[in-house]
């Protein structure tokens, strides 16, 4: 442990507007400009999926002004099969990336990892505004390929060459419309790379005196362990997608074989390797996954320890839980590829771990639930949000069972079972994480309190939508339904057509009902009542500053910890809660070890 | 709340898994797995029916699990004092680690057997043998002809105008001189096929549920699928691997016919040639 908080990150505040609010130097500042971008780009990512839904529910549906976003990929309203899979890319691409990747890593992380570790701020003030900016560039960047030749890239959100690597040849979308993908996420990736170092040195080397690793709040790790995937996986990702651009620009063949016939013309390339895409795509993919859940995971048990008045079970078995799961997430990539042509034998390699991973998950689902046995619950919109997660990861998580064997992985892979199965245990999962997060440290980040009351009506809307939507989907994947149609014209995919239309209304009804969640982020921006520095009688340091906090997050004196993070209904304490910079002497129980 | 929540997520639960355990969803629509014509197929279902039930005990106990204890525990009295779990997390650990242990232990061992009848058992010398060429948006097959020899493929023969979908030399060839193309595949029951796949374009795949097959078409391998249709019938060809813009629309049947058929069939088809 080192106390460098008072000299590393010192930066004084700023007076212009522009450095104040734009080009700041304040993780608080960035991290809220990450949730704006992951706000902005959620509402995209949910209309494109609405207009997926329509085409996908009822086909031939004419969208009225869908035109006025693309005269070719929307004739006369309705979509034309390219516009729907150019759409499906660019929902996929966005959700995981601008927002299950930024909101609950990059936007709480940048906001409460300093704070939470008594810092004053990040220890590379400019690489972390430089992590934001490089990232919004990256975004614009995706979302200029709407605007270009032929539309975005159709390729879907895993890009698999030589779709992604032959150029216009292949289809709408493939000529620029796809440079400006693989350029965007090779922007996105060196923005996330700068963040991870921040992540990383802030935790190991700004944490004030008394806080020790072990003292560091559920959430501070889950983001830690988060920034150590990131740093490694998309280092990965970024030098795939420059090889993917130079497929396109520079004549090469990273990933395009000899004698490929496109369009009746023969290709020039030769000795490239299809499979060196999937291998390195999903050697970012799977941990990608683990990057958008294991923050989720930590704001989901910090949340449910304030509202149960309790520690978890066990602090250190949720920290090992999400180290294993981070690090067996580098061999169970091999998962997702049972079928594409590599060794069988090498499938059944990849079987083992991805079966075996299954166990810290498992574990951190027993720990939440047997925290709440004999807990004092309390039920706000937070923790609505965050129980309704424990759900969501069951649900989602128990689906992967099947998906982990080669041998049933023949009849799901590549069908609507594996859409159910990934939107549930990462996306709404996430999403559960992400909102549970908002209502719980709003009060904080921006001196408000949001209304509790539309928060629960928006969790009862979302929470039964999202299973309406998602839990057909592993139905229909079963019953053989291909994922990435356009149509369901085929006789047998036909007589599926009416869940498709269920799942059309609820994604519908859903997706609206966000709308409640947006109004009530908006009105208790200018309007909710004043939240007290510590609303919801928390123990962990971002609850002993102001709300919101100040520009060196601590006023003038830094806070010194006596405590592990969670120290709930302790025996003999003056209150149900003592906070982590009280000095009150407390006999730590052995629960919280 | 808490208790309404407790319900709901009891219910959810519930609604879940009948569609899993009927096979069916509102209005007699049969969202089960398809019905198995092949010889391996047992072994997937009997591997897939088996985590079904095993997958679908934990999804029930542990939603019901969290139910109950966010009824029981939620706005509890202001003098209430926190109890402990039994066992603690010591115990929690250790259930994870025998439960989910034992279970993908069971499941990848067993489930090494279903893959490996698939993949790691090779196909009988006197297999019917049938190439298999995917490109946008079509799957095209090539049977030997009598010699049972592949002729070679040019590339830069491949012509659509021409209907020379696989670049054959029938000139110079002598092997290709035989061989039959066609935008179907029919297979005898009852006897093994051998499929040799080839992309000639982008990533396609080969999906029949029916058969139990799925594999993908990778530019630049030459990969094989083995397998034994057991029932008579007409069965559709589906591309898993997005391949452009008519990726939904690549699509064709396989027919497997009685051995008389099957040879008649072919008669024709070399008749077509």
């Amino acid at each position: 442990m080192h106390d460098m908080s008072t000299h590393a990150a010192h930066h004084g505040a700023p007076t212009s507007f522009i450095r104040k609010h734009i080009f700041s130097l304040d993780h608080k500042v960035i991290g809220k400009q990450y949730y704006g971008l992951a706000l902005l780009a959620a509402v995209i990512g949910m209309v494109l999926s609405w207009l997926m839904r329509l085409h996908l529910g009822f086909a031939n549906f004419a969208i009225p002004g869908l035109h006025l976003l693309s005269k070719t990929g929307a004739p006369s309203d309705v979509m034309t099969p390219e516009y729907y899979l150019q759409l499906m890319t660019m929902h996929g691409t966005i959700m995981v990336f601008f927002v299950l990747t930024t909101a609950p890593f990059a936007a709480f992380g940048n906001y409460f990892l300093p704070i939470q570790a008594g810092a004053e701020d990040m220890p590379f003030p400019h690489f972390n505004m430089m992590s934001f900016w490089v990232t919004f560039v990256g975004f614009c960047v995706l979302v200029a390929s709407f605007f270009v030749g032929d539309g975005p890239s159709l390729a879907g959100w895993t890009q698999y060459a030589p779709l992604s690597a032959v150029g216009s040849i292949a289809g709408p979308g493939e000529g620029m419309g796809e440079v400006l993908w693989a350029s965007s996420i090779a922007i996105f990736c060196i923005g996330q790379l700068l963040g991870s170092l921040n992540f990383i040195t802030t935790t190991l080397d700004m944490r004030c005196k008394g806080m020790s690793l072990m003292r560091l709040p559920l959430t501070s790790w889950a983001w830690f362990i988060t920034s150590l995937m990131g740093l490694t996986a998309f280092a990965v990702l970024m030098p795939a997608c420059i090889l993917l651009i130079l497929d396109h620009v520079a004549g090469t063949s990273f990933f395009v074989a000899s004698n490929l016939v496109i369009n009746g013309q023969l290709l020039p390339h030769s000795g490239g390797s299809t499979l060196l895409w999937q291998h390195l795509f999903w050697f970012f993919g799977h941990p990608e996954v683990y990057i958008a859940i294991v923050p989720a995971m930590g704001i989901v048990s910090h949340i449910l320890i304030t509202n149960m008045r309790r520690p978890l079970l066990s602090h250190r078995v949720l920290i090992y839980c999400m180290a294993s799961i981070a690090v067996l997430s580098y061999m169970v990539y091999g998962h997702h590829m049972f079928v594409s042509g590599m060794n069988p034998y090498s499938s059944l390699a990849f079987s083992f771990p991805t079966l075996i991973i299954t166990i810290p998950a498992t574990i951190i689902v027993l720990i939440w639930i047997g925290s709440i046995y004999g807990s004092k619950l309390r039920i706000n919109a937070a923790s609505l949000f965050a129980l309704g997660f424990v759900s969501m990861f069951i649900s989602g998580g128990i689906s992967g069972f099947f998906l982990a064997q080669p041998s049933i992985d023949i009849m799901l892979h590549a069908t609507y079972f594996v859409v159910g199965h990934f939107h549930l245990v990462m996306a709404v999962a996430a999403m559960f994480g992400i909102f549970a997060g908002t209502y719980f440290w709003f009060p904080k980040m921006f001196g408000r309190m949001m209304n509790d009351t539309l928060g629960k009506l928006h969790f009862w809307l979302s929470f039964v939508g999202a299973y309406c939507i998602f839990m057909p989907f592993h139905y229909l994947g079963i019953a053989g339904n291909v994922r990435r149609y356009q149509a369901f014209t085929d006789p047998y995919l036909v007589p599926l057509i009416p869940v498709h239309k269920f799942i059309t209304v609820a994604a519908l009804l859903t997706g609206a009902a966000q709308a409640i969640f947006v109004y009530n982020l908006v009105y208790s921006r200018f309007w909710g009542p004043k939240a007290s520095d510590n609303p919801w009688q928390g123990t962990s340091l971002e609850w002993s500053t102001a709300s919101p906090p100040p520009h060196n997050n601590f006023g003038d004196t830094m806070p010194v910890v006596y405590h592990d993070p969670y120290q709930y209904s302790v025996e003999g304490a003056s209150a149900d809660f003592i906070m982590q910079t009280s000095p009150e002497n407390v006999h730590s129980g052995k629960e919280e070890q | 709340m808490a208790k309404l929540l407790a319900v709901t997520i009891v219910i959810i639960a519930i609604l879940s898994a009948i569609p899993i355990i009927t096979h069916k969803w509102p209005g007699d629509i049969s969202v089960g797995l398809p019905q198995d014509i092949s010889t391996h197929g047992a072994l997937i279902d009997e591997q897939f029916s088996d985590t079904m039930l095993e997958a679908g005990i934990a999804f029930l106990a542990s939603q019901l699990l969290l139910a109950f204890f966010i009824w029981k525990y939620s706005n509890p009295k202001p003098d209430a004092k926190v109890k402990r779990f039994p066992g603690g997390a010591t115990g929690l650990v250790l259930a994870g680690f025998m439960l989910v242990g034992t279970e993908v232990l069971a499941l990848g061992v067993f489930g090494a057997k279903a893959w490996g009848a698939q993949y790691f058992t090779p196909p009988a010398p006197d297999a019917v043998q049938v190439q298999v060429q995917a490109q946008q948006f079509a799957f095209y097959f090539r049977y030997p002809g009598p010699d049972g020899k592949f002729g070679p493929i040019h590339p830069n023969l491949i012509n659509e105008a021409e209907a020379n979908f696989f670049g054959l030399d029938t000139t110079n060839d002598q092997d290709s001189k035989d061989d039959i193309v066609t935008a179907e595949i029919a297979v005898p029951v009852n006897r093994e096929v051998h499929l040799l796949m080839h992309s000639r374009d982008l990533g396609h795949s080969f999906y029949v549920p029916e058969l139990r097959v799925h594999q993908d078409f990778v530019p630049g391998l030459d990969l094989s699928l083995h397998f034994t249709a057991t029932k008579i019938g007409k069965y559709e060809i589906a591309c898993t691997q997005l391949c452009g813009l008519g990726h939904y629309a690549m699509t064709a049947y396989l027919e497997v016919m009685s051995e008389s058929d099957y040879e008649n069939w072919l008669k024709q088809q070399a008749a077509l040639q």
